[in-house]
């Protein structure tokens, strides 16, 4: 544990994206922990108010990241957590480059600040499988430790690689504070609202031909438990969060009723950029790399350390198939009819065969 | 949806009492199947089932009725034996309800065992028994259960070695275990053949996959010949090359598992490779180009692989358990490598002296 630092629940924590349907939900959990006495919610000045409601014991800031310097000293922040991460670039919301200005500008700009605030005792970043980047050589697990083997293509994985690099670099400078880096795997569930969410939400699933991925999912009220025990405990390190199990692509489309459009790979990365720069939307190689490569991770450490297991990634994915029925091609009912069907149906030919022959 | 069936059922019953697919979830349709079953029973003969096999090989499940019945489906009807291509037929169709809803298990690695089982393994078993007439011996060599790594010698120009021999562990071996393949990343590289290699529990042939595997008590298959077993020439056949660097025998140390040396004769001779284009395949990005006495002149008839005898021995283990401080000693990891190479270069010497020809029978 951290020298000099008391473990149990810290007195003021700031959490940062809370305009954003993760950090809305973690602060609001927060708020509602009694050990906790406030909780501080960071937010670009331009977010929405969707969340308002959610949010309403919670000691909302609109402010630009780059002014937060003198903020975390003045407030007496014990804990930050930093959630205001995007993972695809919005074009409504300045594209790529707004993307990154917040994702990588805005990390270094908290962690600078971090760095100055003498109460600090814990920081908890929000990482992503991502980190591990894609290769043809990766192992089919990753551990905590395994290095990337290349940089990734997409944006998100670039900035996640950057993001961990001023982590390190944070735990360095800072080593009295608990740093502790939360590796998520896919968020999904009934509620989530992200770009993979909503691309099993369609009838029809584009998919990487020749290509049968293994993923993982993390039930979003999972990583909420995960986010919430990493302020209330104490547990530095990095760890990978997600269900464990492991669905292939192919598997996941078809239990959810959908029906799978395989696409050549060159095709599909086309596609993602043309459908990108027509401003409609938004998967990106991120996506792409994804669906050929797959990514599977180890939790043995979360699950020691956290004594936490999220629920599988095939019960997470069941869940999001239950909120998400409207557009189911085939049911399972209805194969289990055509199977009925044409067993009946080979049984009268084979029987009037029979019945002549005899 | 069970409408249609229990429609049909008042009519049809009583001629062609037939055991429900295990998946139907109707149990008064099977107990009706039941009962009128002691009566017809004595009826059927052999021939009337034979003429019906057409009917049931039409339908799309017909490649698959040659699947055994896999595990955890109901036993056979025991009123009517004579008429196992109903069950059959109801087993594929079960089976292919089962892969169209996904519902089915894959490892962390992507290994599918119900398709393996079910379509891979039927197609390699009649290309190993009958095909290549292979002779499997010292199947007791490989622990019933607990970690092993096999390693065996690689030929053939394309890896099919690798294919038969898990494809005859798994049938020949008591415990009917899966050989888990490390393969080059070449073939994760390529679409389609990535997946089939990670359906079939192949995964990239790296330390940290291999000592996973091995960790959680798998059977580990390595041919650390690599490439350069594959696409040596065919006068170069039986002659084991290079062993790498050793990287099969640290991970087998570090996790103490004995190591199975594996023979294999008759891979050489099925694309006999007489010349390597070598700038045709620096621009197809292959490791080698070859050209076998029918390919590539008769374009896809060339990939017929020539029908050689293969014999497959499985040799004695050479336990690890006492080095696994010694992993990263290199002197340690060079000579146990050797000693492996040795072995599998022995054995595919007494082998070839029992099959005089390599087409014999």
């Amino acid at each position: 544990m951290t020298p000099g630092g008391t473990s149990g629940a810290p007195g003021v924590v700031l959490v940062t994206g809370v305009g954003r349907y993760l950090g809305a939900h973690v602060a609001a959990r927060l708020a509602a922990d009694p050990r906790i006495e406030r909780v501080i919610g960071v937010d670009a000045p331009d977010s929405g108010t969707e969340f308002t409601d959610l949010l309403d014991r919670v000691e909302r800031i609109r402010i630009d990241p780059g002014a937060l310097g003198g903020l975390l000293a003045d407030l007496d922040v014990d804990a930050v957590v930093h959630l205001a991460l995007v993972s695809s670039p919005d074009p409504q919301h300045g594209g790529r480059s707004a993307m990154k200005d917040q994702n990588v500008i805005g990390t270094m700009q908290l962690l600078a600040a971090c760095q100055r605030a003498p109460r600090l005792r814990k920081l908890v970043v929000r990482s992503s499988t991502a980190a591990y980047g894609v290769s043809f050589r990766d192992p089919a697990v990753f551990t905590e430790e395994t290095e990337p083997r290349e940089v990734p293509r997409g944006g998100f994985g670039r900035d996640i690689l950057d993001l961990e690099g001023y982590v390190r670099g944070f735990r360095r400078r800072r080593s009295d504070v608990t740093a502790t880096v939360l590796r998520f795997a896919p968020f999904i569930g009934s509620t989530a609202d992200t770009t993979l969410t909503r691309y099993f939400a369609q009838p029809f699933v584009p998919t990487v031909f020749g290509r049968d991925p293994r993923l993982q999912f993390l039930h979003f009220d999972d990583a909420l438990e995960v986010l919430h025990r990493s302020i209330v405990e104490d547990h530095p390190g990095t760890y990978n969060v997600a269900g464990p199990g492991v669905l292939s692509l192919s598997q996941a489309i078809r239990r959810a009723g959908r029906v799978a459009v395989p696409v050549l790979e060159p095709g599909l990365s086309g596609a993602a950029a043309l459908a990108r720069s027509m401003g409609f939307g938004r998967y990106g190689l991120d996506q792409v790399d994804l669906f050929v490569h797959g990514r599977v991770v180890d939790t043995t450490r979360l699950e020691q350390e956290y004594h936490f297991t999220p629920r599988s990634t095939a019960e997470a994915f069941e869940d999001f198939i239950r909120a998400h029925h409207g557009g189911v091609v085939v049911t399972r009912g209805q194969l289990a009819a055509a199977e009925q069907l044409v067993l009946d149906g080979i049984r009268q030919v084979r029987s009037a065969v029979r019945d002549r022959s005899s | 949806m069970s409408g249609p069936g229990e429609g049909r059922d008042p009519q049809g019953v009583g001629r062609f009492d037939v055991p429900q697919p295990p998946a139907a979830d109707v149990e008064p349709a099977r107990r009706n199947g039941h009962r009128p079953a002691a009566q017809v029973a004595p009826t059927p003969t052999p021939t009337p089932t034979e003429e019906i096999d057409t009917a049931a090989t039409d339908e799309p499940a017909g490649d698959l009725v040659d699947a055994p019945p896999s595990g955890g489906t109901e036993p056979a009807v025991p009123d009517r034996p004579g008429d196992h291509w109903d069950r059959k037929v109801a087993n594929g169709l079960a089976f292919l309800r089962r892969r169209l809803s996904g519902d089915y298990e894959v490892d962390e690695f992507g290994f599918d065992p119900e398709l393996t089982d079910a379509v891979f393994h039927p197609l390699l078993r009649l290309l190993y028994r009958d095909w290549f007439r292979t002779e499997v011996s010292g199947v007791e060599h490989v622990p019933v259960d607990g970690p092993a790594l096999v390693v065996g010698n690689h030929s053939g120009t394309v890896a099919l070695d690798a294919l038969i021999l898990s494809a005859a562990l798994h049938d020949k071996h008591p415990a009917h275990r899966y050989l888990r393949l490390l393969g080059a990343d070449l073939v994760f590289r390529m679409p389609v053949v990535s997946e089939l290699a990670r359906k079939t529990g192949g995964t990239v042939a790296c330390n940290p996959d291999a000592e996973r595997l091995l960790g959680g008590g798998d059977l580990v298959g390595v041919f650390p010949e690599g490439f350069k077993g594959i696409g040596k020439l065919y006068a170069d056949r039986y002659k084991l090359q290079r062993f790498g660097r050793g990287g099969f025998v640290s991970a087998a140390l570090r996790t103490g598992t004995p190591i199975v040396p594996v023979a294999i004769v008759g891979g050489e001779e099925i694309y006999p490779m007489l010349a390597d284009i070598k700038p045709l395949a620096r621009l197809l990005k292959l490791p080698y180009f070859p050209v076998t006495p029918t390919f590539p002149w008769l374009g896809p008839l060339g990939m017929v692989p020539l029908p050689s005898k293969w014999l497959i021995e499985f040799c004695p283990p050479i336990p690890t358990a006492h080095l696994t401080d010694s992993a990263d000693d290199p002197l340690v990891v060079f000579n146990l490598a050797d000693q492996v190479r040795e072995t599998i270069q022995q054995t595919l010497h007494t082998l070839l002296e029992r099959r005089p020809d390599p087409f014999g029978p």
